[in-house]
């Protein structure tokens, strides 16, 4: 057989499996959702650079990690960041991470017989990928929480420089989180609907990686907004 | 396309159990905790340490994501590349917009 028969041969099958490989030989998808996180690397960068080069450059409060009185009124502000409900925010993340690569195990070794409860359990995509969108939201939650009660004590998107990039920078973030969430929804609602078979692995790994990449800038975003004055 | 299927498997790589997950989520927590922990103890927060091991212990967390859940341990090359490729560009104009802006610098004179 030729070298180009063989090629369409290759590419016939490739696109029967549902893989779209290229050149590399490897899937263009992934490669896709790669380029794709390495450019939202670059934005949070830049998010995270201008929060850190305004930081401790307000003029007024409230701010961050100290109480502020205001000279004109002589009121007083406490320190604005609430670090316990951050942290349980963050640890809730971290799970959904685990119930995102849990998820996608068991779409990929759904051929695997499992007998035990805990077997069908861990072997369950319907259940993981509920789990993740479920616990993504709690950590909106979390941030809807945080941002009322940072608006009613006097912080606004444009009351200081600190509130300004604050609010941008976890408010992209909370974006990302709402369409990872709409995302696993999806993926769920087509599992219940017809199952997920391993074959299509790829879709929910795509999905994996992209909530992964969350969960790590938010590993960043929490040492360097939250813990460090 | 003949190498095509070998590829596939290098991007698929071996993925770890289960196991393996809950034991990274498990480590995961514990750094978590360790972090929240060292904002509270007043000694560690209040000496020279504290930044560093803060952005020491964030870069381990964010590796360990990278390298099991995001399978970067385990998958081709390429897409590690991809991954690191811009974010080594965007953390090195980072720190080089923190020490323009004068947020960090580095005292070359002796005996000051």
């Amino acid at each position: 057989m030729s070298a180009t028969a063989l090629e369409t041969t290759g590419a016939a099958d490739a696109h029967a499996h549902g893989h779209h490989y290229t050149t590399t030989g490897l899937d263009n998808r992934k490669i896709a959702i790669w380029a794709f996180i390495g450019s939202e690397c670059m934005l949070f960068v830049s998010l995270i650079s201008t929060y850190l080069i305004y930081k401790g450059k307000s003029r007024v409060g409230p701010y961050p990690h100290e109480a502020w009185t205001d000279p004109a009124t002589g009121e007083t502000f406490k320190a604005i960041l609430n670090i316990p409900v951050t942290s349980f925010s963050t640890f809730v993340l971290l799970m959904s991470s685990l119930a995102m690569v849990l998820a996608h195990n068991a779409v990929v070794n759904r051929h695997v017989k499992r007998t035990t409860f805990m077997a069908r359990l861990e072997g369950n995509p319907f259940f993981w990928l509920m789990a993740t969108a479920l616990l993504g939201i709690v950590f909106l939650m979390c941030q809807a929480y945080e941002f009322t009660s940072f608006v009613n004590e006097g912080l606004g998107l444009t009351t200081n420089l600190f509130s300004s990039s604050f609010y941008v920078l976890t408010g992209f973030h909370g974006a990302h989180v709402t369409a990872g969430v709409l995302w696993l929804f999806t993926l769920a609602s087509i599992d219940k609907k017809r199952g997920l078979t391993p074959a299509e692995g790829l879709n929910v790994d795509l999905c994996a990686l992209y909530w992964h990449f969350v969960d790590v800038v938010w590993i960043a975003i929490f040492v360097l907004l939250y813990l460090i004055k | 396309m003949a190498h095509a299927p070998d590829a596939a498997h290098d991007e698929h790589g071996h993925h770890p159990t289960a196991k393996t997950y809950l034991w990274t989520a498990l480590f995961l927590t514990i750094v978590t905790i360790i972090e929240i922990s060292a904002y509270y103890i007043k000694p560690w927060e209040q000496s020279a340490i504290y930044v560093p091991s803060m952005i020491f212990m964030s870069a381990v967390k964010f590796g360990v994501v990278c390298a099991v859940y995001m399978h970067l341990k385990y998958d081709n090359k390429l897409f590690r590349n991809l991954f690191v490729g811009p974010l080594a560009i965007a953390i090195l104009t980072c720190i080089g917009l923190l020490f323009l802006f004068g947020k960090v610098a580095i005292n070359l004179s002796r005996g000051a």
